[in-house]
């Protein structure tokens, strides 16, 4: 492992991989979540069934927690390294004439994200590992009728919470406007075919964020005890 | 000392193969005992250290630069000549020696310019196959352009970066050999002596830049590629760095120095702004193959533009004086450098010139955008006569042949030459002469080589366009790497070569005087002070056009200020730390005694030849007029001052070439 | 003009450093940023102090040795220029000019605003050039057909001067826009596949035991690169050096 890590281009490529993963499993989340806007039944269904498939529960999961790690420690020692490769600072830096935002503050909108994957974890994940594989119960049933939606539901009452996912999300979308096309640059995809991409990224590191608003306000503004 | 040129016998073509075969070699496993020093990493210097390491010798590079990539080779913007024939226009190795021999105006050595033209071939296969990216046509052969002075398109090049390509391409070669261990690179490192042993040069003293520490090298044989003395002009279009102190040393300990009077003045450069001015930028001469060059035909239309009252483009035609086309009617805009430049002085002298020192004229490209454009609209279907639509589509073809050199005109004087005309004034460039060397490229002192634009060999009194890339890489490539192993065969028991003899101990000793002197001294005024004072007598006095008063009085100007620099010259800082002002002391102090002996030697050269004009030696319209009796090359033998220097002369024989008047009319 | 000049001094490799102001006065539009360099150097010499050290040869934008980091940026403010053909037009009077040199730890400083890119020339000696012997007994230029695409492309590449702006630019200190400039030359080239391999896998290696940082494409290396290097010059030293990974 630390063979394959030990020149910057591998790890510039291994950050990418872990980043594509990433991309993908957010893809796949938001296109799960955005059903329970249209269908509390399909997304009751598709909930239970990632919740208590074994091959979601047991290998893409571990995988899932394993890229998140990997992704958020890696982007530490990057920074790290990077900031040891200047040992005096300049007196006058003027960064925002040649790069963009996102791209000098992936550290921080990568924290945030990060602080927000606590929470969410600290709403959703957690309470789910509780009740599955601490107290067994893997029906996934509360008073006669799957839990998910209306677990869903409850979280976004507290404005302060979709205050907060609201603002992660934001940083979410920086994160992805630099991230997107930074992964296919690192795995070597920038020539004359690949313009059509960066429109691509960009949409998507706006889009998929914005449904994550919509979906946790829409919640908030519907939700019925 | 009698010169002997060491020119080999036999036919003209066939020289250069016997000579080869019949030089002594020296083994391969000899060569691994024996060191060479080569100081200078530009075209010469580099492709010769790569060269030589490769066969196997142990070799030592200095380079003044923070790294060899940094010569000044780098800044050749045009091409490269080479006899390869591609375009089928009749080119041969005899019509590429021909044009540069008659563009010399017969002041070179036939053998060593016919050996240049038999091996320029081999220089673009060698590129080729370093990956050197010469620009192509769209069947991936290579492409070719033609430049001042020839009837034929033998030039290759790379965008307008042809010096930049080549001199990375020898570079590469020397990273190669660095990387194996048999270059052992010294970079800001200044040679300031070269130490003679027996007779032989064994070493050089040099100064670490970085730390001002003095170090001892030794070796079997030194290798000058050191670049051409321009900046005696102190305005010039070389590099700041660029100077003299490698080949005045030599001099100094008995090498003769040739032609220093034959200076190339280039007649595209960006004219001075004001008096801050630290060097001059070069515009490449491929400019003049679509630019027309004019100034007004009236003095009133002079004053107005001055004023800014009159805009160049609101001239009309028949107001405006097309010099060239008129003076010379076949070859117009395109006549050598020399003449072009000659030219314009004569305007500017008679008062009109365009800017407000009086020292410019026009390089206009309006009808060049009007023919492109038409012709492209012809080619697209479209309006010919509509304005419009022709400039805008010859605007187009213009930026992509020149486009880099527009923005780089624009950056500087804040002009767009797509709108106005450019305005450009000659400026110093290229040195011809410098260390006289024999055939074998070997100075006067044996086992002391001087290669590339520091040696005087190949040009005459003026060189072409393209010529310099090809001259450098020819002798670093091809020729010093045979003519070197004649000399070291007999080195091959030799030994190593101490650095603790008397020799090099008394060396280390007057380079660290002079230092001490320039450290100590407690005068008032900086080394730019002199230097901008000597370029000046330079170019006023030994300029564009030269006389007999002029010469006298820039001898006696030059001595007087050379006494009054060691006097009064102010170096800040230490002899032990990077000490910019330090190492431009020392270079200034060498232009100061270089300055005199070309200023003698201009005086003594009397007639006209190439870059450089006697107003004395003229014909009735002006033109240069060379001179029989002065058919030789000047070698001047270093006496203690640079009024005392001794010539020598080499009679030039054309045994292969007919001697004829130069005429571009 | 006249401006206020903030100048990072600094005696030698050792010692601490600092930023010192310097006003200056009388500066015209048509000088180059170090023409006015040189105008306060002589005043500071005729005044008895030390002139300010700055790396500089050619003055006309193709040597490479010029740097400085003017006002935050690397060959100041202007596009596609090194510092010496930047000229005082760009700036107005009164301004304060912030001058520091070239930074990264594999660019040390040797003194005021010099600094030492030995560190290229090293990526350079592990692996920037191809073997050919300089024998004159190559083939001939033209039986090797290169496409103008490809001549083209692989010129764009090897524009690059080696001024190490692209470093100093980066918040990061990577190199990868000029070793990928010479990967790309050689990669672009049919002379350069033989030994494609082994280039760019030394090369990259060099690059990383020199100390420089790792890319994390903010694109920052060319908008101030003088030559104009593009970004898909590092995008195809990914793909070289993934690919010779799996072959080496």
């Amino acid at each position: 492992m630390s063979g394959i890590l030990n020149s910057s281009i591998a790890r510039k490529f291994a950050m990418a991989l872990s980043a594509f993963f990433l991309m993908f499993f957010l893809l796949q989340h938001f296109a799960i979540n955005v059903t329970s806007i249209f269908s509390a039944d399909v997304f009751n269904e598709l909930s239970h069934f990632m919740g208590t498939n074994p091959l979601v529960q047991y290998a893409l999961q571990p995988v899932l927690i394993f890229g998140v790690i990997f992704h958020f420690v890696m982007g530490f020692i990057l920074e790290i390294k990077n900031k040891n490769a200047r040992t005096v600072k300049y007196a006058k830096n003027n960064g925002a004439a040649n790069s963009s935002w996102m791209s000098r503050n992936m550290i921080w909108s990568g924290l945030v994200i990060l602080a927000f994957i606590g929470l969410h974890f600290y709403d959703f994940w957690f309470p789910e590992i509780n009740t599955k594989f601490i107290q067994g119960d893997w029906s996934g049933m509360h008073d006669g009728n799957f839990r998910y939606f209306h677990e869903l539901q409850e979280k976004f009452v507290n404005p302060v919470r979709v205050g907060l996912y609201v603002l992660s999300f934001i940083f979410l979308a920086l994160h992805l406007l630099h991230g997107f096309n930074s992964a296919f640059q690192s795995v070597g995809a920038n020539n004359k075919y690949t313009k059509g991409l960066k429109t691509f990224g960009k949409l998507y590191a706006i889009l998929i964020p914005l449904g994550f608003i919509v979906i946790a306000l829409f919640h908030h503004f519907n939700h019925n005890h | 000392m009698a010169l002997d040129s060491k020119i080999p016998e036999g036919p003209l073509k066939d020289k250069w193969t016997n000579h080869k075969n019949n030089i002594n070699l020296v083994n391969p496993a000899n060569k691994r005992n024996i060191d060479v020093i080569v100081v200078g990493t530009g075209l010469a210097g580099g492709s010769a250290a790569a060269t030589l390491a490769e066969l196997g010798y142990n070799v030592k590079a200095f380079c003044f630069q923070d790294s060899p990539r940094r010569a000044h080779s780098i800044a050749a913007q045009g091409g490269i000549n080479a006899a390869k024939n591609y375009q089928g226009d009749g080119d041969s190795t005899y019509r590429l020696f021909y044009d540069t021999v008659k563009g010399g105006d017969y002041r070179s050595r036939e053998a060593n310019v016919y050996r240049l033209a038999e091996v320029s071939a081999n220089i673009i296969d060698q590129c080729v196959a370093q990956g050197v990216p010469f620009a192509r046509d769209y069947g991936g052969l290579l492409d070719n352009r033609s430049f001042g002075g020839v009837l034929v398109s033998r030039t290759f090049y790379a965008k307008g970066q042809t010096g930049q390509q080549l001199l990375l391409g020898a570079y590469s070669a020397m990273n190669r050999q660095i990387g194996r261990g048999k270059i052992k690179m010294y970079n800001r490192h200044e040679m300031l002596d070269v130490v003679i042993v027996d007779g032989k040069a064994r070493g050089i003293i040099t100064r670490n830049l970085v730390n001002g520490e003095i170090e001892r090298h030794s070796a079997h044989a030194v290798v000058l590629g050191t670049g051409g003395y321009g900046n005696v002009f102190f305005l010039s279009t070389n590099a700041m760095g660029s100077n003299v102190t490698a080949g005045w040393k030599a001099h100094k300990k008995g090498a003769y120095f040739a032609n220093p009077c034959y200076t190339q003045i280039h007649p595209t450069c960006i004219p001075v702004s004001g008096d801050h001015q630290s060097k001059l930028t070069l515009m490449s001469e491929s400019l003049r193959n679509d630019g027309r060059i004019w100034v007004p035909k009236h003095q009133k239309d002079v004053e107005a533009i001055r004023n800014k009252t009159l805009k160049p483009t609101q001239l009309s035609e028949e107001d405006r004086d097309y010099y060239l086309e008129r003076r010379y009617p076949a070859f117009g805009n395109l006549v050598p450098r020399d003449v072009a430049s000659r030219a314009a002085k004569e305007r500017c002298d008679a008062g009109f010139g365009v800017n407000a020192t009086g020292e410019a004229v026009y390089l206009d490209f309006a009808s060049a955008i009007e023919r492109y454009g038409k012709e492209q609209a012809h080619i697209k279907g479209l309006n010919e006569n509509d304005d419009a639509v022709v400039k805008s589509l010859g605007k187009e073809v213009v930026k992509a042949k020149y486009g880099n050199l527009f923005q780089m005109y624009e950056k500087i004087v804040d002009e767009n030459p797509y709108e106005t005309p450019m305005m450009i004034y000659p400026a110093v460039h290229y040195t011809m002469g410098g260390v006289w060397v024999d055939y074998n490229l070997q100075t006067t002192v044996p086992g002391l080589f001087c290669i590339g634009e520091a040696n005087f060999s190949d040009h005459g009194a003026n060189r072409l366009g393209a010529s310099a890339l090809m001259q450098g890489l020819a002798d670093g490539y091809f020729v010093l790497p045979y003519t070197i192993g004649d000399y070291l065969s007999d080195d091959i028991r030799t030994g190593p070569i101490s650095t603790d003899s008397p020799e090099f101990e008394e060396a280390e000793k007057s380079v660290k005087e002079t230092i001490n002197h320039f450290i100590t001294n407690n005068g008032s005024k900086p080394v730019d002070y002199f230097h901008k004072k000597l370029g000046k007598i330079m170019w006023n006095k030994c300029g564009m056009s030269r006389n007999e008063k002029e010469l006298k009085e820039a001898i006696s100007e030059i001595a007087e200020l050379r006494a009054e620099f060691y006097k009064e010259v102010k170096v800040p800082g230490g002899a032990d730390e990077f000490n910019e002002e330090l190492a431009k002391a020392g270079r200034v102090a060498d232009f100061l005694e270089l300055g005199e002996l070309f200023a003698k030697d201009a005086l003594q050269r009397e007639e006209s030849a190439g870059g450089h004009f006697r107003e004395e030696h003229q014909t009735a319209e002006g033109e240069a007029k060379r001179r029989k009796e002065f058919q030789y090359a000047s070698a001047w033998e270093y006496k203690g001052e640079p009024k005392d220097a001794v010539l020598h002369k080499e009679e030039l024989v054309y045994e292969n070439i007919k001697v004829k008047e130069r005429s571009y009319k | 003009m006249n401006l206020t000049l903030k100048i990072w001094r600094q005696k030698n490799a050792k010692d601490k450093g600092q930023m010192v102001t310097y006003p200056i006065t009388g500066i015209e539009g048509d000088m180059s940023f170090l023409e006015m360099l040189d105008i306060l150097n002589n005043q500071l010499i005729t005044n008895g102090d030390d002139p300010v050290a700055f790396d500089h040869d050619c003055r006309e934008g193709i040597c490479g040795m010029c740097s400085l980091y003017i006002n935050g940026e690397a060959h100041g403010p202007d596009r596609l220029v090194t510092t010496c053909q930047l000229h005082m037009r760009k700036f107005k009077d009164g301004d304060t000019i912030y001058i520091e040199p070239f930074r990264a730890k594999a660019f040390p400083v040797i003194k005021d605003l010099v600094v030492d890119r030995s560190s290229f020339d090293r990526i350079q000696h592990s692996g920037g050039f191809i073997s050919v012997n300089t024998s004159g007994n190559t083939q001939d230029a033209n039986s090797i057909p290169i496409s103008k695409t490809a001549a083209d492309e692989a010129m764009d590449a090897a524009t690059c001067i080696g001024c190490g702006a692209c470093v100093a630019s980066c918040k990061n200190s990577s190199a990868m826009l000029f070793v990928s400039a010479k990967v790309s030359q050689y990669a672009l080239l049919p002379q350069g596949q033989v030994e494609a391999t082994d280039r760019v896998l030394n090369m990259v290696k060099q690059m990383d035991e020199e100390g420089f940082g790792n890319c994390t494409n903010t694109g920052a290396c060319e908008v101030e690169c003088p030559k104009g290097i593009s970004l898909e010059n590092i995008a195809r030293m990914n793909r070289e050096y993934l690919s010779a990974s799996l072959k080496g």
